[in-house]
């Protein structure tokens, strides 16, 4: 570790990887009650487990992507963190808020949570992935904004490279677009096209920022490749991320009522997204190929090649399976979006905090990389994890051809719960996919806690960083 | 740069050493980005196409409301502007960065005139209730032409830091990167634009 306050970052990836595990725990629970409906009746009723299930996710990637910048931003500005006690107060503080809310939704019926967070003064809950209380959400706001000021201002007093002023884009990115989740006009149309610009143009606008400079940051240290190539990658990279993202949030205005204009704008656009993450896979590979050291740590080099494969495939591949207007018509609100969904969070957002993590938690830990026993385990985790979700999503994506077959294109289409019964096959063996990921997902907690024969983390040369 | 062209359209068979060494003028990113764009405005050809055939005479109709002087008067720009671009790259690689600068100038003015033609057309077409929504030729001409807008935006401001450079005498045989890439970056957007107008403007 180059500067000592970069040392905030480690409660917030612990954090990260502990609520990882409850999204899990609860994904599982999900998964049950697909094929045992009554499964936890009343005590988890299958909304509520869907919830904690898909907030646990975006709190967790949250407190990844903070631990990132704050690992990150010290070591590329070359200067301590503005306000460590800051950054520290804000944990406990995000992660406060977070456990009430989801305690909250665990224990107290919706409908009451909504009367005693103040939902009648301003009616914010209640949508999909943004159901969060409104005193969570404010709290959300100010956390961000402290958050950014604090790394922006460690910024402004150091050196400023690419990749961070590009961290910080997506970074601001993110808390500006979040606004939109205060936004709720009471026309539906109108509502749901600006609770796009949240989910959105988060995950396939400013985040595909933030995952490229993460993996931009951890390519170089690995590699030891030029910094001016890898800067030159990333502005082709989030050049085409924004150029073919924010146009294709159009593919989500199909069919809520917007006009006719977003099926060609939304199909065209979109059909285009996969190029970013295409070039990502590339620059991955390549950067490796090009490598001028030999880094001890093989895991997180594992973990960033992998993350540019998985996201090609999760978000390039399976987004584009259904993204066209054509095809979309028979597809939306089935289980091909949510194979599409596990698949691309799994590949581009989950593995690229993982990359970090696994690069910077030994740094943290006064040794360059872990032990090579410890390192296999975690690459047994790597291979278990995500041969895991390649079966999730193949499982769903059957489920989701089938689905769409007998609901919606045969000759005497079946109701939704009709169509449902005649999945359950898929739905069982996705679950046991799901259990294996959890096995996966506990081997890689087991390789934090196995020792072994470590060199001390070596102190780079400024010259060569 | 002939030299070099020509090596890209040697008969097949020619044994490989006799091939003079194979250059990309500019930077390679620069290449791939110009790909990913070419890809983008293609993707939007082909759906134009799409859409036309099922709908020739709506197509026709609205088409034939288009202003091609307009368009053409553009189409001239952009191509003299190529030239202009052109000869900055050669004087620059003559060594003459500074007298390659007021060509530059001379290809931002162009770009400037084709801002102001397209603008005087958005506001005429505009103002006859022609928008996103009103019909699908709508859609594609107001889509291609402003995305492709916004290109000759950027290419401006791309020409701009050339100008601020070469003035400088920044360019000579020895640093041709930057003009080089940001001149392949001209040249596309004009590209685009010679696919474009026919297209859009006359092809029926």
């Amino acid at each position: 570790m180059k500067y000592k306050t970069q040392a905030v970052a480690m409660p917030y990836f612990i954090a990260a990887i502990a609520l990882f595990v409850g999204q899990i725990i609860f994904g599982m629970i999900m998964g049950l009650q697909y094929v045992v409906g009554d499964f936890l009746f009343p005590e988890i009723p299958f909304n509520v487990a869907r919830m904690v299930h898909t907030n646990l996710l975006i709190v967790w990637l949250l407190f990844g992507f903070m631990g990132a910048a704050y690992y990150l931003v010290p070591e590329e500005a070359e200067t301590e963190l503005y306000s460590p006690k800051l950054a520290l107060a804000l944990f406990w503080i995000f992660l406060a808020a977070g456990a009430l809310t989801i305690l909250g939704y665990l224990f107290v019926p919706y409908a009451t949570l909504a009367a005693a967070t103040g939902n009648d003064i301003l009616a914010t809950m209640g949508r999909e992935f943004l159901e969060q209380p409104l005193p969570t959400k404010i709290g959300i706001v100010v956390v961000a904004l402290a958050f950014l000021f604090n790394i922006t201002m460690t910024m402004l007093k150091g050196r400023k490279t690419v990749i961070s002023i590009v961290l910080l884009l997506g970074l601001w990115g993110l808390a500006i677009f979040f606004l939109f989740a205060f936004y709720n006009p009471s026309n539906l149309v109108k509502d749901k096209f600006y609770w796009w610009w949240v989910v959105h143009l988060w995950v396939e606008g400013v985040w595909e920022l933030i995952m490229a400079a993460l993996l931009a940051f951890v390519l170089i240290k690995v590699t030891g490749v030029d910094r001016e190539v890898i800067e030159k990658w990333l502005y082709v990279i989030i050049t085409l991320a924004l150029v073919t993202g924010i146009i294709g949030t159009g593919h989500h205005y199909f069919w809520i009522g917007t006009p006719a204009y977003w099926q060609w704008l939304g199909s065209i656009f979109s059909a285009l997204e996969p190029i970013p993450f295409f070039a990502m896979t590339v620059f991955a590979f390549n950067m490796v190929n090009r490598r001028r050291r030999e880094h001890p740590n093989k895991a997180a080099v594992l973990w960033a090649l992998g993350t540019g494969v998985m996201a090609f495939l999760g978000a390039g591949v399976w987004g584009f399976l259904h993204t066209l207007a054509p095809v979309n018509y028979f597809t939306h609100g089935s289980q091909i979006t949510a194979a599409h969904g596990h698949m691309a969070f799994y590949g581009a957002y989950v593995m690229v905090v993982i990359t970090i993590i696994s690069y910077a938690m030994p740094i943290m830990r006064g040794r360059a990389a872990n032990s090579e026993r410890a390192q296999v385990v975690e690459m047994w985790s790597f291979w278990i994890m995500t041969i895991s979700m390649v079966f999730i999503t193949l499982f769903l994506t059957a489920a989701g051809i089938l689905q769409v077959w007998l609901q919606r294109v045969a000759d005497t289409p079946m109701p939704f719960m009709m169509a449902q019964d005649q999945v359950q096959l898929f739905y069982w063996m996705r679950q046991w996919a799901g259990v294996t990921f959890f096995i996966g997902l506990v081997t890689y907690l087991v390789s934090f806690f196995i020792k072994g024969e470590t060199k001390p983390a070596m102190e780079y040369k400024p010259a060569t960083a | 740069m002939t030299a070099r062209s020509d090596a890209l359209f040697l008969p097949a068979g020619q044994p490989t050493e006799a091939r003079p060494a194979l250059r990309l003028p500019g930077d390679l990113a620069i290449w791939w980005f110009i790909l990913a764009e070419l890809l983008v405005f293609g993707v939007f050809f082909v759906a134009y196409a799409f859409a036309r055939a099922n709908n020739v005479e709506l197509f026709n109709a609205e088409q034939a409301a288009l202003d091609r002087d307009a368009g053409a008067i553009n189409t001239a720009l952009l191509l003299a502007s190529s030239y202009l671009v052109v000869r900055a790259v050669q004087l620059a690689e003559a060594g003459r960065s500074r007298a390659a600068a007021p060509w530059i100038l001379g290809a931002i003015a162009c770009g400037l005139g084709f801002v102001a033609v397209k603008l005087w057309e958005y506001a005429i077409k505009l103002g006859e209730g022609v928008s996103l929504a009103s019909s699908t030729f709508h859609m594609f001409y107001i889509s291609l032409t402003f995305f492709h807008f916004m290109h000759v935006l950027l290419g401006l401001v791309i020409l701009g830091a050339l100008w601020v450079n070469a003035r400088s005498g920044r360019y000579g045989p020895d640093n041709m990167n930057g003009i080089e890439t940001g001149a392949a970056y001209w040249h596309m957007v004009d590209l685009v634009w010679l696919i474009l107008f026919p297209l859009v403007y006359v092809m029926r």
